[in-house]
């Protein structure tokens, strides 16, 4: 997917504006959210789960290589072929070469985020083959030709009157609007294709070390004919996904669905070990696994690696007031909401992401409801310093922030200052007490009023009660 | 294309930035985590996980997952149960089914059956299952010759017989029942919990999105 993270400001503001998309959020706002609060609810042990979790990914990720590696031998030994890919292109690359190599015609896709990452879907097609997305809100995106907006729900952003103009072109049958019998439709027309694809691509939500497994956590069971049906199957995945142990899964499949939409499990959980056995009349004949760098050794040994933890569960955009109010579009890559604004500038370089770091209110929300934990405000802010230090913030800001450590450093001059500005600010909010327009500042009073200080600084209120304090005691004595 | 040296560049580039000397893992960081490996530490169990009536919880969480359940008195009576399931939904009485329930007397139950992995146009498959868990109301189907996963997924409607000696409470002791009995995962470690469902239009739940609309779980004893 292109990086067009850059105009996160200025996306935000046409999003503000767009009064279909601000009602396909108004339906979506808080549905995940409730769903979660319950199935959170009914697991006593979930800060020790979520705990046990996060240790798990660390432990893991410190030793990244040799997992890597112990994988690799596991699932070689079972038959599948394990493919490294330091960037996006080399992932498409090796993709298309199996393709190739194959002579692969269709191939059918279960959602995968990686795949949207590297473009994946644009080099097949390029290539000649065509793909065929699965998932059903990525379907109806593929029909749009549009990026998802959110990582669990992609077509989040779409009406139903809009789907339904896109199946009514796309199926070449009478428009239906009753969301059941859409879904039936859909399931008509990807059935077919289900059926005759050569190659399967999927990705993994987890790979387990011990026993050179590939996983799917699904809903709609796409995934499960995916990688049942074609004679290859292709799993495309990141380096960090990598888990020691089954019972590992089983302690993360507690957190994801809960997580994600609020589901106890999801209904579809395959295990996908190796290729088909002799005598079995389904699975794959080939298998390949294409484990992608891409950006994410990157988070490796500095402040940044608790990303890495990352189980892509949704529930830090899902949560987030300003994903609730401009929607995955508007960050400008893959990953909207908070997780995006971590990844994209780590993934992309900070200097294509402009602002992702800023869009966010710090309410810490995303924090609270981490299922492993990762500290994702910390983060934004660490990625704000850095912006800070390399110059990439503009002049005004940097000036402003430069001029106010001077000061703050300084408790007299401080003191003085913020006097001044305390009773000219307090004189500026008038009778109602709202600044309407700030000098300098405006781009911040275009949407809203300021309200204005009382005309006295903390300082010298806390000094007057101190003195208060101590007269009534001496009167009392 | 250079994949080996993609390889070794990743491998190297994660240890680097670890602080790890060598370009790859040592032997020693091989022993390490075999070794962590091998415990299979289980993670905190949350009160849902440790049911006090295990039946009763998979019962619950199979409603809850949107499936149906029955029990009956022994495998002799499955074919009767299956037919008044299909009756009771107006569902033709034509099943595909894996070769171990063949025997059953599904003639006698009015039932016509294929012995054969499932096609995109059957329209009910009857499997059994390596085992099931009380925590999440979910069946386990472990792939083999005879027990295609596809007459699990591509049918409308999934019939499941589950044995009563083979529910467990969770997902950790289902894991444990495989490496005792398998010891590895077989190809396909297929959890399903309920039927395929999607909200992916103004999340609107409709179940039965590419797999079955419907799943019934028999407890045999």
């Amino acid at each position: 997917m292109q990086v067009k993270s850059m105009f996160f400001k200025q996306s935000a503001s046409m999003k503000l504006d767009d009064p279909a998309l601000q009602e396909s959020l108004r339906k979506f706002k808080g549905k995940f959210v409730d769903a979660r609060a319950r199935a959170v609810a009914e697991v006593d042990a979930w800060e020790a789960v979520r705990s046990h979790a996060a240790r798990l990914r660390d432990r893991t990720i410190a030793n990244l290589d040799a997992y890597l590696v112990e994988f690799e031998r596991n699932a070689t030994r079972r038959g599948a072929q394990v493919h490294w890919a330091e960037t996006a292109e080399e992932a498409c690359t090796i993709i298309a070469e199996i393709a190739r190599a194959n002579g692969v015609k269709k191939v059918t896709k279960s959602k995968s985020m990686v795949s949207e990452e590297v473009n994946l879907n644009d080099k097949l097609e390029a290539a000649g083959i065509k793909v065929v997305e699965t998932d059903l809100g990525e379907y109806i995106l593929q029909l749009a030709n549009e990026p998802p907006s959110h990582i669990v729900a992609p077509a989040v952003h779409k009406s139903k009157e809009e789907v339904a103009d896109l199946f009514q072109a796309a199926h070449h049958k009478p428009r239906l609007t009753d969301i059941p019998a859409m879904t039936r439709e859909a399931r008509e027309a990807l059935r077919e294709h289900f059926l005759t694809a050569d190659m399967g691509i999927s990705g993994s939500n987890f790979v387990i070390a011990e026993t050179g497994t590939t996983l799917t956590v699904t809903n709609e069971g796409n995934a499960d004919l995916v990688t049942t049906v074609p004679r290859i199957h292709c799993v495309i995945t990141g380096i960090e996904k990598v888990i020691p142990t089954l019972e590992d899964f089983a302690t993360l499949i507690r957190l994801l669905p809960r997580s994600a939409t609020g589901q106890a499990i999801a209904n579809y959980l395959t295990l996908t070990t190796g290729t088909r056995a002799p005598g079995e009349t389904d699975g794959p004949e080939q298998m390949h696994i294409v484990l992608v760098d891409a950006g994410r050794s990157k988070f490796l040994g500095g402040d940044m690696e608790a990303m890495l933890r990352c189980i892509r569960c949704g529930a830090c955009m899902n949560h987030c007031p300003v994903y609730q109010n401009v929607g995955g579009h508007a960050y400008g890559w893959v990953y909207p909401g908070p997780m995006g604004s971590v990844l994209t500038p780590t993934y992309v370089g900070i200097e294509n992401a402009g602002d992702l770091p800023n869009a966010a209110t710090f309410c810490g929300e995303c924090a609270v409801v981490c299922p492993v934990k990762i500290p994702l405000p910390d983060l934004m802010r660490k990625l704000r310093e850095k912006q800070f230090d390399l110059k990439l913030r503009p002049w005004s800001e940097r000036a402003g922030v430069v001029m106010w450590s001077y000061a703050a450093r300084r408790p007299k001059l401080y003191a003085a200052l913020t006097k001044v500005a305390a009773r000219v600010a307090s004189w500026m909010g008038g009778r109602n007490k709202l600044i309407h327009s700030l000098p300098g500042l405006d781009g911040w009073t275009k949407g809203r009023d300021m309200p204005a200080p009382e005309g006295k600084t903390f300082r010298e209120l806390y000094r007057e009660s101190q003195k208060r304090k101590a007269s009534s005691a001496e009167g009392r004595r | 294309m250079n994949a080996d040296n993609s390889r070794a560049r990743i491998l190297a580039r994660i240890r680097k930035a670890q602080g790890r000397p060598g370009g790859k893992p040592t032997e020693a960081e091989f022993d390490m985590i075999r070794t962590a490996m091998a415990e299979h530490e289980i993670g905190p169990l949350p009160g849902i996980a440790l049911p006090p009536d295990q039946l009763a919880q998979f019962r619950s969480e199979c409603a809850r997952q949107g499936s149906t359940y029955a029990e009956v008195g022994g495998y002799g009576d499955v074919p009767g149960e299956v037919a008044g399931y299909l009756d009771r939904l107006g569902l033709e009485k034509r099943v595909v089914l894996w070769p171990e329930l063949a025997n059953l007397e599904w003639g006698a139950a009015g039932i016509a059956i294929d012995n054969r992995p499932a096609q995109g146009s059957d329209r009910t498959g009857i499997t059994g299952c390596f085992c099931a868990i009380a925590e999440t109301g979910t069946v386990l189907l472990l792939s083999s010759p005879s027990q295609p996963k596809a007459t699990a997924l591509l049918p409308e409607t999934h019939v499941c017989i589950v044995r009563r000696s083979r529910l467990v409470d969770t997902m950790e002791e289902a894991f444990a029942m495989l490496r005792n009995e398998r010891g590895e995962p077989p190809r396909a470690t297929f959890f399903i919990s309920g039927p395929s469902r999607t909200a992916d239009i103004e999340q609107t739940i409709v179940v039965g999105a590419h797999g079955p609309y419907r799943v019934h779980v028999i407890l045999v004893p």
